[in-house]
């Protein structure tokens, strides 16, 4: 239970950077931020091997985790700050003219904790599939964790991968899609009519476990039970909202990609409350 | 001039396949993928020494490069090949994101290049590849002109550690460099010394380039051809010191004008050392079911085409 509280607390911390650094920056996607920010914060702090001091790009006995719908970076920059990877001053540079927090990740400029580069949507499934099979043929049973969008799944590159790591037998991958039913233009449902996401993973042949992506505690059960591989990868639809934590963005599409001003962002971080942590 | 023999005709994409065989018995990172072209790719001596680094990717080629690229992030060292068309144009978005963009250690090996694939027509003739992968950052990419050329060329993009854009092709073409050769990324490479033009050429055209010279010789014109095995980084220095000695140049390819090499070589010319140049490529257009033979011959990538474009570049001197 302590460990849950810590979890919270720190998720919460991470939905208030997430709204300043937004607005601080002018621009950003808080909507889908918001809503990952809970899954993010128990891979990051409870479920993934990972050690900043200790981290390398090739994920050479760690696990690793690969961010496909690069346009969250707010939740991932704030995760990886808050973990220790790097200054939780640095967040103020999102977004900055050469600042290391890119809009969408990147490696060129070196931040530490990110294995790709991700934005162009559909790409990232491809590229943790191939980590994890390298893992496999390297002898490395350490897993690689993957998060996708729900909109990022109209893609058709996530399928191609779908196929691929059920053919390969890659266990060692753990994907994650973050089914909040929003994309840029509305409901996924009225944009591209997806359909039922776990019925078209099982078809797939994928290990399928849908949950709850904001009570930390069912979140941290769908972990253990996602990490008793059974030679399938696994995928894990989370249930969550758009824009969960702050009332006036929730379960909508159209915080996507907006900034809040000063006034909201007020509003936002009287609602979320003051965290021990601290603001950056 | 200096003679060249042809020891037999070879397919360059054989050359690519004994490359890659001999570097994954070299060095036990290379793993190799391809999207249901193991055939085409020559890549079957491979997969029957190494099956655990043979990895099936089925038709869908943009898995297939994000999977190299995540192979490439663990140390493995990816080939990731398919037709030129369905290794460039198709994925181009994902070469760039996951391997350009990151330096990421995959090669890419693009078989087929050209209208020389043949009968199948211009929906898997890429003429335009060059131009694609020249325009991302940091991209080497290297042509080589035959099959012993290819082969050295494969083992140096596995030795080199950064993305590589390797083309080959199906038909096959004189293979008249040396075997067991080695290969250097960069350079150009002389093939023949002369004083009155420069024949660039790349790919297979460098023989039609060392033709074209004999023919040229025969009439009293001194021709140097110089093998432009790697486009990107273009040996500027060697461009402008052989055509300040000729005067003139001719750029031969197998591609369109749009983004090629005679456009690359344009533009340090331009800049550095203006001096009448001439093309030898495809043009502006797509291409069209033939034989590869038959095919060289109507877009003129050949012998004849070259003494034709360097001709006219003399008239200009």
């Amino acid at each position: 239970m302590e460990n849950i509280e810590k979890l919270k607390t720190i998720a919460t911390q991470v939905r208030r950077d997430i709204v300043r650094m937004v607005n601080l920056a002018g621009s950003g996607h808080p909507g889908g931020s918001l809503s990952s920010a809970d899954v993010l914060t128990a891979i990051y702090f409870s479920v993934m091997e990972n050690d900043p001091a200790t981290w390398r790009r090739d994920a050479q006995g760690q696990d690793a985790f690969i961010l496909s719908a690069g346009h969250i970076s707010p939740v991932y920059y704030s995760v990886l700050a808050r973990r220790g990877y790097f200054p939780v001053s640095e967040l103020a540079t999102f977004r900055r003219f050469g600042a290391r927090l890119q809009g969408h990740p990147e490696v060129k400029k070196g931040l530490p904790g990110v294995f790709q580069a991700s934005g162009s949507l559909g790409q990232g499934l491809s590229v943790a599939a191939g980590l994890a099979l390298g893992k496999k043929l390297s002898g490395d049973s350490h897993k690689v964790y993957c998060l996708c969008g729900d909109g990022e799944s109209e893609e058709g590159q996530i399928w191609e991968a779908g196929m691929f790591a059920v053919h390969h037998s890659i266990g060692n991958l753990i994907a994650m899609t973050d089914w909040n039913g929003q994309q840029i233009d509305g409901p996924v449902a009225s944009v591209a009519g997806e359909g039922d996401l776990e019925a078209k993973w099982k078809a797939w042949g994928w290990r399928v476990i849908v949950a709850d992506g904001h009570d930390m505690e069912v979140v941290l059960k769908t972990f253990a039970e996602a990490k008793a591989s059974d030679g399938r990868p696994t995928m894990i639809l989370w249930k969550t909202d758009m824009g969960r934590g702050i009332s006036f963005m929730a379960g909508t599409h159209k915080w996507h990609g907006k900034v809040p001003s000063a006034e909201q962002v007020a509003e936002a971080l009287a609602e979320l409350g003051e965290t021990s942590l601290g603001d950056f | 001039m200096k003679k060249y023999i042809d020891t037999g005709k070879k397919d360059t994409r054989s050359g690519f396949g004994a490359g890659l065989l001999e570097a994954g018995r070299k060095d036990e990172r290379v793993v190799a993928l391809t999207a249901d072209l193991k055939g085409s790719l020559k890549m079957d001596a491979f997969a029957e020494e190494f099956p655990e680094r043979f990895i099936q990717c089925g038709i869908a080629e943009a898995n297939m490069i994000g999977a190299a690229a995540g192979l490439a992030i663990t140390g493995k060292i990816p080939f990731a090949g398919s037709f030129a068309e369905f290794v460039t144009g198709r994925v181009y978005d994902q070469i760039r994101q996951e391997v350009a963009y990151g330096k990421t250690n995959v090669k890419i090996a693009s078989s087929h290049a050209g209208i020389t694939l043949g009968e199948d027509g211009a929906t898997h003739q890429t003429m335009e590849d060059i131009a694609l992968m020249r325009a991302l950052p940091g991209m080497v990419v290297i042509n080589p002109c035959d099959y012993n050329q290819t082969k050295a060329a494969t083992i140096a993009a596995a030795e080199f550690d950064g993305p590589v854009y390797l083309r080959f092709g199906r038909p096959g073409v004189p293979n008249f460099t040396p075997a067991d050769q080695e290969f250097k990324i960069g350079p150009a490479i002389i093939f023949n010394e002369g004083s009155d033009v420069t024949i660039f050429a790349t790919g297979h055209l460098v023989w039609e380039a060392l033709g074209a010279a004999e023919a040229l010789e025969a009439e009293g014109i001194s021709a140097e051809v110089v093998d432009i095995a790697t486009i990107k980084p273009l040996d500027e220095e060697a461009v402008i010191a052989s055509v300040t000695k000729t005067g003139v140049a001719v750029v031969a390819e197998e591609h369109n004008m749009a983004g090629g090499l005679g456009e690359a070589i344009a533009g340090v010319l331009a800049a550095k050392c203006p001096k009448p140049l001439e093309y030898v490529n495809g043009g502006d257009r797509f291409g069209e079911s033939g034989t590869p033979a038959v095919l060289m011959e109507a877009y003129g990538l050949n012998a004849a085409g070259i003494v034709a474009a360097a001709k006219k570049a003399l008239a200009r001197k």
